[in-house]
């Protein structure tokens, strides 16, 4: 979406500029100046730049999203011996306090970057780019990033990565994909965690957090993950082999990966014209 | 709460078309937000004046657009409107729907006053 040709004139808001319609009324002396340009223009710029820097150098940058304690670094704990043997990986953390996360990341010899969101509840495409100036990205080949935990604010802000990947842990509830819809319809794969508590939280089913995000029109695939059991990591390492694949076979064709969520943002753009 | 990044991202901007059109001041900001833009135009109302604070927008009124969430099915070819957590046709029930509207968070407008506009 750009902020020049009018792609950002959609059906839902073309009344607004139409003669007669509400934004053409201007006070007496004053002059109406029709912008039509996304409020976080210059997050998404930066996100895109981001994004050419990541396939310049070759890496998949995955975004992990999930509310404070789905298990986000749990996951990456899990799969990093396996995934270790496959790829070079770095990961960038955030939370509002400590380098706790950090921390762990490094005890299994992975690179791990910081970032200390002091009171943000997301990271921003700005602070992505400040930390990449502290990793060699000709030296890996996946970048996660672990986003702050909130189920609300981190899908407002495109970082430039190429996938989302939302985590929903069992003791959450199945129904977090309808109570937080801008998130789950974000996710590119939900990973549904926490698995080995089902037993005792059978309140939560795996088929209804399914049909919940179907009615997000979310086609993601669904995993069952136990990072403590390690049951259905392999079913993500093979999600993340894929996305490798298809990000390289990208790169050859002076393509990128682009979350989901994006491509209907520009269908919608696209019909409006 | 990340209305007010966006509040202040919103200010960023408005000075950037206040500055190309060399007006004095801006009285009025208007956007259209959707239900599934992430942003609730609330919160967003009420982060708006520490963002003006000092700015050329400080007296500026806002004026936010609520834009409806509307899907459009692959199946039937209808469109429907929809409620932002349930995106499904309400004429088929298919929910392998498209997105038309609704996840709009734009600046549509600023009604600014130029200096050239006393001459």
């Amino acid at each position: 979406m750009c902020d020049t040709c009018g792609c950002n004139v959609t059906h839902g808001n073309k009344h607004l500029i139409a003669p007669g319609g509400k934004l053409e009324k201007v006070g007496q002396h004053a002059d109406a100046v029709s912008v039509l340009r996304g409020l976080l223009s210059e997050n998404d710029q930066l996100a895109a730049h981001n994004r050419a820097h990541f396939d310049r150098h070759g890496v998949l940058a995955i975004n992990l999203m999930s509310s404070p304690g789905a298990g986000k670094t749990a996951l990456l704990e899990a799969s990093l011996p396996v995934l270790q043997t496959r790829y070079r990986v770095a990961v960038i953390e955030g939370d509002l306090e400590t380098e706790n996360d950090a921390q762990r990341i490094r005890a299994r010899g992975v690179e791990a970057v910081q970032i200390v969101t002091g009171t943000a509840c997301h990271l921003d495409a700005h602070m992505i780019h400040q930390a990449l100036h502290q990793i060699d990205l000709d030296a890996i080949d996946i970048l996660f990033i672990e986003n702050v935990g909130n189920l609300v604010c981190p899908a407002s802000f495109d970082l430039g990565q190429h996938r989302n990947v939302t985590l929903l842990s069992v003791p959450e509830g199945d129904d977090k994909p309808s109570k937080y819809p801008v998130m789950f319809r974000a996710a590119d794969l939900v990973a549904l965690t926490k698995v080995d508590l089902l037993p005792v939280l059978d309140d939560f089913s795996p088929a209804r957090a399914k049909h919940n995000l179907e009615a997000l029109a979310n086609p993601a695939p669904v995993l069952e993950l136990s990072a403590r059991r390690e049951d259905g990591v392999d079913a993500w390492l093979n999600w993340l082999d894929a996305q490798v694949t298809a990000h390289r076979a990208a790169c050859g064709c002076d393509e990128t990966l682009r979350p989901k969520v994006q491509p209907d943002g520009t269908a919608l753009h696209g019909l409006a014209l | 709460m990340h209305e007010l990044s966006v509040c202040q991202a919103l200010i960023a901007q408005v000075e950037q078309v206040a500055r190309q059109q060399q007006a004095e001041r801006v009285s009025c900001i208007r956007l259209a937000i959707g239900a599934l833009s992430g942003v609730e135009p609330q919160l967003l109302a009420q982060a708006y004046p520490l963002a003006a604070a000092g700015s050329v927008a400080q007296d500026a009124e806002l004026q936010i657009e609520s834009v409806p969430v509307r899907v459009h099915c692959d199946q039937c070819d209808k469109d429907s409107d929809v409620t932002a957590n349930h995106l499904v046709c309400e004429h088929c029930g298919n929910w392998r729907t498209t997105l038309i509207g609704g996840d709009e968070l734009l600046l549509t407008q600023v009604e600014l006053y130029r200096e050239q506009t006393y001459v």
